[in-house]
């Protein structure tokens, strides 16, 4: 095999005969598959219905866009409510959080540690039924006509004054956060007792390091807003509870229990598109990841100081100032371990081989995207801006900015990188290039004029705004469309991949990594004989210069 | 852990507390409860629930290390243990915090000599 | 560390352990991890209501106080008794199933499911008193024996029904995992080779005695002196 840094022209190198037996082909039917314990039919379950969730909450965002192009709006005040706290229920709680770990972390985890399944196949399948359990009362909530409380479910509002579905939707998140505890639990049993012989710690994949910090905050955090969402819907039904002003309760303690876990959630999300990213830079710099303990150091420093700066969402809604304070100077620090991943990253490519391919072009856009929503947190965190910048666009453009621009992409970049694995089948690449570049586009025309909107002062969680501020919402809305059609171009091209793509064998990537040694798509089992690993992770050969 | 044997009888989880020993964890637990349950009338202002909880923490200590098995554990489940805690502790004194200085007044002070107008230069 | 060898596929197979794991062991050790990581989020789980009490007792100490007048301290410390009795009998179902003794695990299970229900009885007992003594939070609740506390003793109250129905919440699940062990040694299912589901129950029902080792003197012993 060369060491040159070129690329296969063909990847088919599968045998032309009949099939050969792998996961997707070995049992039929529909019992086969929503009674399967398999991790990679449970990951693909999960990405149909995450899919499904995502275009559900994408539509509210269309719509909310839509009524933004113009000052006034399209619908009434109490709709626009809905619309906006729907996409985001819809978006944090059955989207961002599940993605990666419940798709790409639970079909290749158990393969990148060479084991046949998690620890725990049949509730790992639980997981995924809790999963659409949840959903289904979320979308029985929508279906009813949503809620306006914003996807914070703030008190008294939520409590006492809102006529909408709380307690439909406040219980779809209580139960999708199960389907999070036990996906969480089960990455962090697989990863202590699964490895196989020679894979040390200091050998997981960073892919493996960063779902298995994010299994720790699953387990540390979704508890904490389990119980907060239950005090709500104890308080709505007795119509009195500890949140309550009238009884001596205090709003701001929800508040508190709300963001202890909704901060780290964030991290939930963020997390495993580091670890993406790190296996994608590497694959397309055909070189060893940069200061690979730093990088596992850091995913385990953000797992824990995520969960020390959760009163920055709250600054000027009541708390201490002197928490503010100390929040503060901890928010602070946490950005350092993110910084220290985007220095590896950089130094990983510095004199490395690198090509263009679209999964590296999204870690390309994840790496420029996600500084400026990183260092717009700086911003946010500091006492003194956060005052004007606190409830304006500044802050919706900066977690789009993470979310979208970071996790969203992060996860395409996933998805491409391993859809040849999953699948057997390699997709369009041009297509794909076309789609990377549209996402990139639609995505800065979205968010970037909302940085200025914050900047200027315009609220965010209104219904109608001053006229001046026109010009920029509906560049912002255009944007929106731009980026919600470069979202389906994807969809388009990988589901005909799938059928009709080029079948590729192991390693259509030449990338290092035990899901790269196993066939494509693997069996059922993953390994014919569990393999014994004694190389280290992203063990590429020194870089050759490509000649001629 | 024990590693992988080909003796079946050795691949159970080891340890089989005696009898004994679990009745004399039950006796004194129970003996605590009465303990605490008496020690509430008695006026002991603050101490009153340092030393309810002191109680509290050590009937758990007992069901966690006997009952619960930890005395056997792996440290990895110790560690485990620790942490759940550890984030609970947390939780409580970060927003405790808030509670305790939302109180406190703040003086502002000019922060310069010069600025309050102080000797010319 | 799970840096176990590939054990070759042995001809007589171990009809528990299940097709991923390696060996018996391995997949011991993945259950007792991963029920104390499921334990640690029933810690957080309950520490969100502990927190609001921590903070609210500390904000209204003598409205808390003044609660303990009106409940019901012997009910609730029979109750703490009758939960480390059933604790003890599950200590011993365990340990008779770890050393095969079929009788003894289905008399220890009984016992365990007994105090068990004594626990919910007592309970719902209380809960009718409060009843009717008015003392839901809400439209109608009452609090004559200390009116200067009417507002801020209905947040003690909340947290009382809620921290006490959770955990009865916990126990009602307990009982139904008790029935599963039931079945399961009297069909002879458990013994010193394979225990695992009697040990990681246990560690639940523990967990859920340690529970109310906070909730009693929490709820029912803060003030009797003032």
């Amino acid at each position: 095999m060369a060491t040159l840094a070129t690329r296969p022209t063909g990847y088919s190198d599968a045998p032309s005969e009949e099939e050969p037996l792998n996961y997707l082909n070995a049992t039929h039917g529909w019992k086969s598959w929503l009674l399967t314990v398999d991790h990679k039919r449970i990951a693909l379950l999960y990405l149909f219905s995450i899919t499904l969730m995502f275009f559900m909450g994408g539509t509210f965002a269309i719509l909310v866009r839509l009524h933004l192009t113009s000052p006034n709006g399209l619908f009434s005040p109490e709709v626009y409510n809905r619309l906006f706290s729907m996409h985001g229920i819809v978006m944090v709680f059955f989207f961002l959080v599940p993605s990666i770990p419940a798709t790409l972390g639970n079909f290749l985890l158990p393969i990148m540690i060479g084991a046949k399944d998690l620890a725990f196949p049949r509730i790992n399948l639980l997981s995924w039924y809790i999963y659409v359990l949840g959903a289904a009362f979320a979308i029985y909530a929508v279906a009813r006509g949503g809620v306006d409380t914003g996807w914070t479910f703030y008190t008294p509002y939520s409590t006492t004054y809102s006529n909408s579905y709380v307690l439909a939707a406040a219980f779809g998140v209580f139960v999708a956060g199960f389907s999070s505890i036990l996906t969480g639990l089960n990455f962090i049993v697989t990863v202590h007792k699964m490895r196989a012989p020679g894979m040390s710690w200091g050998r997981l994949p960073l892919f493996v390091w960063a779902h298995y910090a994010t299994g720790l905050i699953q387990i540390l955090g979704t508890p904490v807003v389990a119980i907060a969402l239950v005090l709500v819907g104890m308080e709505r039904v007795m119509h009195v509870g500890i949140f309550d002003p009238r009884v001596g309760g205090d709003p701001i303690l929800f508040q508190h229990i709300f963001w202890f876990y909704s901060h780290p959630a964030v991290y939930i999300m963020i997390l495993p598109g580091m670890g993406i990213i790190s296996e994608v830079i590497s694959c397309f710099s055909r070189k060893r990841v940069f200061g690979y303990d730093f990088i596992a150091a850091s995913s385990m420093g953000i797992a824990v100081l995520g969960f020390l700066v959760w009163g920055h969402h709250m600054f000027i809604t009541g708390e201490s100032m002197y928490t503010g304070v100390v929040f503060s100077f901890l928010s602070f620090f946490v950005a350092v371990p993110s910084a220290v991943k985007v220095f590896n990253w950089m130094a990983t490519m510095y004199k490395g081989s690198v090509t263009f391919d679209s999964p590296m072009l999204y870690a390309f856009a994840f790496i420029g995207l996600f500084t400026i929503g990183g260092l717009t947190g700086l911003y946010l965190s500091t006492l003194a801006t956060n005052v004007t910048l606190h409830g304006t666009y500044f802050v919706v453009a900066h977690f789009h900015f993470v979310m979208v621009g970071g996790m969203v992409v992060a996860f395409l970049a996933g998805l491409h990188f391993w859809w040849p694995k999953i699948t057997g089948r390699m997709y369009n690449e041009p297509w794909a290039k076309f789609a990377a570049l549209l996402v990139f586009l639609g995505f800065n025309l979205t968010f970037l004029p909302q940085f200025i909107l914050g900047y200027l002062g315009m609220p965010r969680r209104y219904s109608a705004y001053p006229p001046e501020f026109q010009t920029l919402n509906v560049l912002s809305s255009a944007g929106a469309t731009v980026l919600g059609v470069a979202f389906i171009i994807p969809m388009i091209y990988l589901t005909y991949a799938w059928f009709f793509g080029p079948k590729v064998g192991k390693n259509p990537w030449e990338a290092k990594g035990l899901e790269w040694e196993v066939a494509s798509p693997p069996i059922t089992l993953n390994f014919e004989k569990t393999p014994t690993v004694t190389e280290e992770a992203y063990n590429y050969g020194p870089v050759e210069e490509v000649i001629g | 852990m024990s590693t992988l044997t080909d003796n079946k009888h050795e691949v159970t989880h080891g340890h089989i507390p005696k009898v004994g020993t679990l009745v004399a964890v039950w006796a004194t637990l129970i003996v605590l409860t009465f303990c605490t349950t008496a020690a509430s009338y008695l006026e002991l202002g603050e101490f009153n629930i340092v030393l309810a909880m002191a109680i509290a923490l050590t009937k758990v200590s007992l069901v966690a290390w006997i009952f619960m098995g930890v005395r056997y554990s792996t440290s990895l489940t110790r560690l485990f243990c620790i942490a759940g805690l550890l984030w609970l502790v947390i939780m409580m004194i970060v927003t405790s915090s808030d509670y305790v200085s939302r109180g406190w007044q703040y003086q502002a002070q000019p922060w310069s000599h010069a600025a309050s107008g102080g000797d010319s230069k | 560390m799970a840096d176990t060898l590939v054990a070759p596929h042995e001809a007589e197979h171990d009809p528990h352990l299940r097709h991923h794991f390696a060996n018996a062991d391995q997949q011991l050790d993945s259950a007792t991890l991963g029920m104390w990581t499921f334990l640690i989020t029933e810690v957080l789980f309950f520490g969100g209501m502990f927190t609001a009490y921590v903070i609210y007792r500390s904000l209204y100490h003598d409205a808390f106080a003044a609660t303990s007048m009106v409940m019901n301290v012997p009910l609730g410390g029979i109750n703490t008794g009758v939960l480390i009795c059933s604790s003890l009998s599950m200590a011993l179902a365990v340990r008779a199933a770890q050393l095969g003794q079929r009788k003894a695990q289905i008399i220890s299970l009984l016992l365990t499911m007994f105090f068990g229900v004594v626990f919910l009885g007592v309970k719902a007992y209380e809960y009718h008193e409060k009843y009717i003594e008015h003392l839901i939070p809400g439209p109608n609740f009452q609090f004559p024996e200390a009116p200067q506390y009417f507002h801020n003793a209905q947040i003690l109250f909340f947290l009382y029904f809620a921290m006490t129905g959770m955990h009865a919440v916990h126990m009602i699940i307990g009982l139904g995992l008790l029935t599963f062990l039931l079945i399961g040694a009297y069909r002879s299912k458990y013994g010193p080779t394979y225990f695992t589901p009697v040990e990681m129950i246990g560690l639940y029902w523990h967990f859920v005695d340690v529970v109310w080792i906070f909730l009693f003197p929490l709820l029912y012993l803060i003030g009797h002196t003032k």
